[in-house]
């Protein structure tokens, strides 16, 4: 919480204790609330170590495979969202080159790209990388990593470069015009004044942009597992419940271990804004203090 | 294209049923949305902490693990409510964080100033927020809260693996695995359908980002 | 998840989830006696059999997320009646059990990987209908199931399929895009009663909590859930489908069909092993005898 709200002034002995009064009544609201599931997930038993043991007690049998399932579920997350990430970056970019160096023709079928990629949902372009492609004979089982892997890549990047083409053209937008209009004063061609001049500046600004996206794009990897078999997670997380029945502790630890890889992600993105010069322009995306409002936001 | 001309009256059952979820999901989490911001915002400080709390967990975790708790942990609470209800809730919750940071990021855009002189003509903290900085971070808000509606009606495809049924995203799955039409058509169908809610959307958007602008 | 939205990952989704729910470590010990390995088999030149005897492996497409058919235990082997049965055959083909690569095959995707060649034969709850043998040919059955009701144990308003269209309230639960899921159609009053989930454990799940009034598929796998429930569940009404398991090939392999079912029919003795010591295990599962087998075509 920033220490200074604009909202209330520094508050006088009244307002302070209005103030601890509405403290103690939320706390109190919440530790009840608290309580209260607490106590009826114990009483369902939902706290037995039968049900925890295989994930949190090294000495159960099952630790050890659920933990090693868990980890390849976190490496092929990570493997996924890194690679569709990658992908989206370098398309989007040129989809945004394209659309500022295009003239006014060229330009509409890839404003009509973006819009209708932009309005999909995320699952429905990953059905089509994971399950139309394969159905019309594309042999992407013919890529190393599997043919699922790649229509899941291929579903999170359709979705994710139109994104990245509106995040690099606010980005280059963003730059003072003087930057252009020097890069060609020292005879730069157009293309080159955009490669060597404004990209390069645009991309630093949208660094912290392109983590937060990396965020949206990792939640949904877990998409797949509504359309295709690949192991991420959460798909992990599946296959341990089907084997232990403990859908409740299961999910909790894999909630946990999505909450804390893209809480890192989020400060690392806020960490990158703090330490940009104030005077550079800002991408489309800001992230202002800890208030991160993703680009477009996935599932 | 027999798959979507023959099961026409199927898609478009679908389409109303998603446009039904996502406009009870739209109430619902605007309206939880401004009162976790609130809570942020508040002097309180166990609200605040609940807020930030509610956004990083919301935020960082997967719909369709947020939509699994709903539907199978909370009646293992004691909660039992259809589950379109559950599903629509699971979306909510999901979106209301993404909502309440969209606007306090706009509470923040608002200069101090503002609040400092709502304060001395004497309006409290609510009054304060009510007739002076919410309708000023309106305008700040509405276009990254825009994105935050419509990726929620794209989100919306996911609540209908869940008990739901019948969206158009579930319609397209039953057609393809259980009576056996080809992929490509039923995809083109289902997503006609989404477009057919998300471009309409944007584009009332941009309407209203365009109002809110003028009335600067 | 591993296979949504998917035909017969409906159909037989979660079969003896109470083998899963005993869980922990007795799984493993429990697989049938090794099935026979005949010793270097003659096949005519040119057959499956005789490339694939000469190969020394088979890979074969399975469910890997259906306890007591195909389930894929923590430690990534794959158990289960189907798995027992492609084990049978390859036994007839001299190819040992180590030598079976099981290929993850969810419902949507059986004729493909068959087609496609990335698999030698599919073993995977896989209903013989017509639709299907357009596409794929099939050999068996080796096991026939039927649709049926599974309800709350102080359930008595609903007795069987008919019972749902008297009770419009009732909510009855089954997989998305599965065969139960549209053979049940006709029996509602109202579509709404219909609640479609991924897995046919969330539905048992549902059950439990009092979310739905009735769950329906294929009755091995309702019998997996009762047996786990403690007395919760129980089975009402008959079977009112019938729902032939076969093995998938190739299409127009008419000799590997033959040498399937021949194979089979040679290990009665295993194949009630087989049953036994997976999806078997569930209390009020019948041995079945092996089905006689359909026409090769």
């Amino acid at each position: 919480m920033s220490p200074t709200s604009v909202l209330y002034d520094a508050q006088g002995p009244r307002a302070r204790r209005r103030t601890r009064i509405a403290t103690a009544v939320a706390l109190l609201a919440l530790a009840g609330l608290a309580f209260v599931v607490v106590r009826r997930l114990a009483a369902q038993g939902e706290f037995s170590m039968e049900k925890w043991g295989p994930l949190i007690d090294p000495s159960n049998e099952a630790f050890e495979p659920v933990w090693q399932l868990l980890a390849e579920g976190v490496v092929n997350t990570l493997k996924a969202a890194a690679v569709a990430m990658t992908l989206s970056v370098v398309l989007g970019t040129l989809i945004a080159v394209a659309r500022l160096s295009l003239g006014r023709a060229g330009r509409i079928p890839l404003i009509g790209l973006v819009e209708l990629f932009r309005g999909l949902p995320v699952v429905v372009l990953v059905y089509f990388g994971a399950r139309v492609l394969d159905d019309v004979g594309v042999p992407l089982d013919q890529l190393p990593g599997g043919q699922t892997f790649w229509g899941l890549v291929i579903g999170l990047t359709a979705y994710n470069m139109v994104i990245f083409a509106e995040v690099v053209r606010a980005g280059v937008a963003s730059l003072p015009r003087g930057q252009r209009e020097a890069a060609l004063a020292t005879g730069l061609t157009n293309g080159q004044a955009m490669r060597l001049v404004l990209l390069p500046q645009a991309f630093r600004v949208m660094l912290p942009a392109i983590i937060s996206q990396l965020v949206v794009v990792l939640k949904d990897t877990s998409l797949i597992t509504f359309v295709a078999n690949y192991d991420e997670l959460l798909s992990q997380g599946e296959s341990i419940r089907r084997n232990l029945d403990n859908p409740i502790q299961t999910f909790v630890v894999i909630a946990l271990m999505y909450i804390a890889i893209n809480y890192a992600l989020g400060r690392l993105a806020q960490y990158l804004e703090r330490r940009q010069p104030r005077t550079a322009g800002r991408a489309g995306a800001t992230v202002d203090e800890d208030s991160r409002v993703p680009v477009g936001g996935g599932a | 294209m027999d798959a979507v001309t023959d099961n026409l009256a199927l898609f478009v059952e679908g389409y109303l049923t998603s446009l039904r979820i996502i406009l009870v999901a739209l109430v619902g989490s605007l309206a939880l949305g401004l009162v976790i911001a609130m809570c942020r915002v508040s002097p309180v400080p166990p609200l605040q902490k609940f807020g930030t709390f509610w956004v990083t967990t919301f935020r960082n975790t997967p719909l369709s693990v947020v939509l699994f708790a709903c539907a199978f942990g909370l009646p293992e609470l004691g909660i039992n409510r259809t589950f379109f209800f559950f599903g629509v809730l699971g979306l909510v919750l999901y979106t209301s964080a993404f909502v309440c940071e969209a606007i306090r990021a706009g509470i923040n855009s608002v200069p101090a100033g503002q609040a400092e002189a709502a304060r001395s003509i004497g309006l409290n903290f609510t009054q304060g927020l009510r007739f002076v900085v919410l309708p000023q971070a309106l305008r700040t808000v509405v276009p990254p809260l825009g994105s935050v509606v419509i990726a929620m009606m794209k989100n919306s495809a996911v609540v209908g693996a869940f008990g739901v049924g019948g969206d158009l995203w579930s319609t397209g799955a039953t057609l393809t695995s259980a009576r056996g039409y080809e992929t490509l058509p039923v995809f083109v169908g289902v997503a006609i359908g989404y477009l057919c809610i998300t471009l309409p959307a944007g584009a009332l958007l941009q309407v209203i980002e365009r109002r809110v602008a003028i009335a600067r | 998840m591993r296979t949504r939205r998917t035909t017969l990952a409906a159909t037989v989704a979660v079969a003896t989830l109470a083998l899963a729910a005993c869980g922990g470590g007795d799984e493993g010990e429990e697989t049938a006696a090794e099935p026979s390995v005949a010793e270097a088999p003659e096949f005519e030149a040119g057959t499956t059999m005789a490339e694939l005897a000469e190969q020394g492996s088979i890979r074969v497409g399975t469910k890997f997320d259906q306890p007591g058919f195909g389930l894929e235990n923590l430690s990534g082997d794959v158990e289960g009646f189907d798995v027992e049965i492609a084990e049978i055959i390859a036994g007839g083909l001299g190819i040992e059990p180590e030598q079976i690569e099981f290929v993850e095959s969810p419902s949507a995707v059986r004729e493909e990987v068959l087609e496609g060649g990335e698999v030698d034969m599919v073993v995977a709850t896989y209903t013989i209908n017509d639709k299907r043998k357009e596409r794929v040919s099939f050999a068996g059955p080796y096991y026939v199931a039927g649709q049926q009701i599974m309800v709350a144990s102080d359930n008595t308003a609903i007795t069987g399929p008919e019972s749902l269209r008297e009770n419009a309230d009732a909510k009855v639960c089954s997989v998305t895009g599965s065969t139960p899921s549209e053979n049940i159609r006709q029996y509602l009053a109202d579509p709404g009663q219909l609640v479609l989930f991924d897995e046919y454990s969330q539905c048992a799940d549902a059950l439990g909590n009092g979310q739905v009034d009735a769950v329906t598929t294929d009755n091995v796998i309702l019998l997996g859930f009762v047996a786990e429930s403690d007395g919760q569940f129980k089975l009402v009404g008959e079977q009112f489908t019938e729902e032939p398991y076969g093995i998938g090939i190739p299409k127009g392999d008419v000799a590997f069909c033959e040498f399937i079912n021949e194979t089979l029919a040679a290990n009665e003795e295993a194949y009630a092993q087989a049953w036994e010591s997976t999806a078997g295990q569930v209390e009020g599962a019948e041995t079945p005898t092996l089905p006689e087998p359909a026409p090769c075509s």
